[in-house]
């Protein structure tokens, strides 16, 4: 006899996750049950924020994570990034020993770097090395907006002054690729400082005749932006990016406006001339190759 | 004004009206009035001498505080105000120019807050504009030229947070700024007024000592702020302000700015006079002639300065 049971059962629903953080295993519930699904492994499909389309991750993952549908940039995490600038097997990583403390003594703090750590498989905020890009030396920096949002404290901002300093003694280009919501509160004025350590260690590397290219990500906010991300000689942006230094919702509560389309984004920093050009995930390691070679002969 | 305030004003009425009446009745109620006046002059000490970070942060804040303008007027003379950016327009935020300190040539430039609604809309309530910034730029540069020390008073909520400053670039004009000043081949000296407003004080504020006023506060962002974005609760402000350690003090303590310099009590508005002669001290006692003789060292060690801040262990 037929199950009608079955046939009146409330459906039950998968979610899929957005992200390519592991996820927990499922709960669902229905008609009073609950029942446990298995983790799917990381994520196998993704939702484009911006198309809407469910894509494959793999394919995702196979196109430097632009949507291949729509040509979105996903975010990119440090190691990633790594992957796609240098040249297999050269990169070497530096100044990863350091570690954050709690100057003041700010609760919750510890937690969320541990939580960043497992995310990123980085120490903190920003991964900084040395390497070859087609050949040519660069040392390079790159925020990892999965770990605290990218936010920089005392640790990232000695890791970007180690760097520039390191490039400016072995006479290296450097490239950051920046990626933050700004200055890392829990650390308070410390964090605030760095934006002057970072713009002070950029101008000796500057005035030693070195080579800095700027290549900012989304998100590049805060105090941050409001640092070495702008010193750059040349100034890269990924198309689509959002880059400014006081956030939306602030702007919009002083000013009680609408934001008008496009603000706060690459295109609109290119129309107003604060950087240099928009340059697409897949041309990106072309484009730092052939301008690093244009400054430094072989 | 501050609760404080308000109860030392009451019993100073009191002490007016005991006295007035002491005159009018031909009576003697001198012991009365003495005791009135001891017990005033002890709870102003006891009053003045326990602020919270948030009564600091109220009387950075207060209408009353003295203001750039106020201090340039009593501790230069021969003030030449200067205009412009050259590029785009004149902030009026940012009040500078060349004047003289005894004798000694020097820059000056300040955040100007206004003392009442009209005058604050013109300054636009100290958030200081990318033109602004590169004003003082402008004048910083002129003052390198020249071999003239730059002194800056800083007093600001935070940089400008409109369309206008994102279109003209306000995260480039600060970090401009913070590039410059860490290299300007001149001596420099920043004084916080009132209000050190995040990276919008931060870009006047690279220099060979910082100091601040006694009630002076210097944050990454303002209490309200932080308490919103960490809590979702901006009334927790004053607890967000006691955590996040602004106040002069706090700041000596951590090491990350040079000298506090004692306010009259209750605070500058009460005597700007004061006030203005203790800055002119010790701007007088800061060797100009010998850093402006000696700008390597004086550079490596501002440099020093801002590259050994920062909180972290290492393997």
């Amino acid at each position: 006899m037929f199950k009608l049971n079955r046939v009146f059962k409330k459906p039950r629903y998968l979610t899929i996750q957005q992200n390519n953080s592991q996820p927990a295993p499922t709960e669902i519930e229905g008609q009073g049950e609950k029942s446990v699904l298995p983790a799917i492994p990381n994520g196998l499909w993704t939702k484009c924020p911006n198309c809407g389309e469910t894509v494959y991750t793999k394919d995702l993952s196979n196109n430097n994570k632009v949507c291949v549908r729509c040509g979105y940039h996903f975010r990119m995490g440090a190691w990633e990034r790594v992957d796609l600038i240098m040249d297999t097997g050269t990169f070497k990583e530096i100044y990863q020993d350091m570690k954050s403390v709690n100057p003041l003594d700010f609760e919750g703090y510890a937690e969320k770097i541990r939580t960043g750590q497992e995310k990123t498989a980085l120490s903190e905020a920003v991964l900084t090395g040395y390497g070859k890009i087609h050949g040519q030396d660069a040392v390079i920096t790159v925020m990892d907006s999965n770990f605290m949002m990218g936010s920089m404290g005392s640790v990232v901002g000695e890791k970007v002054a180690r760097a520039f300093e390191f490039a400016a003694e072995r006479k290296m280009p450097i490239i950051a690729f920046t990626a933050s919501g700004g200055a890392r509160m829990q650390e308070g004025m410390f964090s605030l400082m760095q934006m002057a350590k970072t713009s002070a260690a950029v101008g000796r590397h500057s005035r030693q005749g070195g080579l800095y290219i700027a290549v900012l990500t989304d998100p590049t906010t805060g105090g941050v932006t409001a640092s070495f991300p702008m010193l750059g000689d040349i100034i890269l942006a990924e198309p689509d990016a959002l880059i400014g230094f006081a956030g939306k919702r602030v702007i919009q509560q002083t000013i009680r406006q609408e934001l008008p389309e496009g603000f706060q984004k690459a295109e609109f920093l290119l129309e107003h001339g604060f950087i240099d050009k928009i340059v697409a995930r897949e041309d990106l390691k072309l484009t730092l190759s052939r301008l690093i070679k244009l400054h430094y002969r072989r | 004004m501050l609760e404080r305030e308000k109860e030392l004003a009451e019993l100073n009425n009191k002490l007016s009206d005991l006295r007035k009446l002491a005159e009018d009745k031909q009576a003697d109620f001198s012991s009365e009035i003495e005791g009135l006046e001891e017990k005033l002059t002890r709870m102003k000490e006891e009053a003045f001498s326990n602020l919270t970070a948030m009564d600091k942060l109220t009387l950075s804040r207060m209408v009353e505080r003295p203001t750039t303008l106020d201090y340039i007027e009593r501790i230069f003379h021969s003030f030449i105000e200067l205009h412009g950016d050259r590029m785009y327009r004149d902030d009026p935020c940012i009040v500078g120019g060349v004047a003289r300190l005894g004798d000694l040539p020097v820059t000056v430039i300040g955040q100007q807050k206004g003392r009442n609604i009209k005058e604050n809309v013109k300054r636009n309530f100290g958030m200081t504009n990318p033109e602004g910034y590169r004003k003082a730029l402008r004048l910083m540069k002129q003052a390198e030229k020249f071999h003239r020390p730059v002194i800056c008073f800083i007093d600001t909520p935070g940089a400008d947070p409109g369309i206008g400053a994102e279109e003209r670039g306000q995260g480039e004009a600060i970090a401009r700024n913070l590039m410059e000043m860490a290299s300007l081949r001149t001596p420099v000296i920043s004084i916080v007024l009132g209000e050190g407003g995040s990276g919008g004080a931060l870009a006047l504020s690279i220099a060979d000592e910082i100091w601040m006023l006694e009630h002076s506060i210097y944050s990454i962002l303002s209490p309200e702020g932080f308490a919103s974005i960490l809590w979702k609760d901006s009334s927790r402000a004053k607890e967000a302000a006691q955590i996040m350690k602004i106040t002069a003090q706090d700041l000596q303590q951590m090491g990350l700015i040079d000298k506090v310099l004692p306010e009259p009590m209750g605070g500058a508005h009460h005597d700007p006079e004061a006030m203005a002669a203790l800055i002119k001290e010790h701007l007088l006692k800061v060797p100009f002639r010998t850093m402006l003789g000696q700008l390597d060292d004086v550079l490596e060690r501002r440099y020093q300065k801002y590259r050994r801040i920062g909180a972290y262990t290492e393997s």
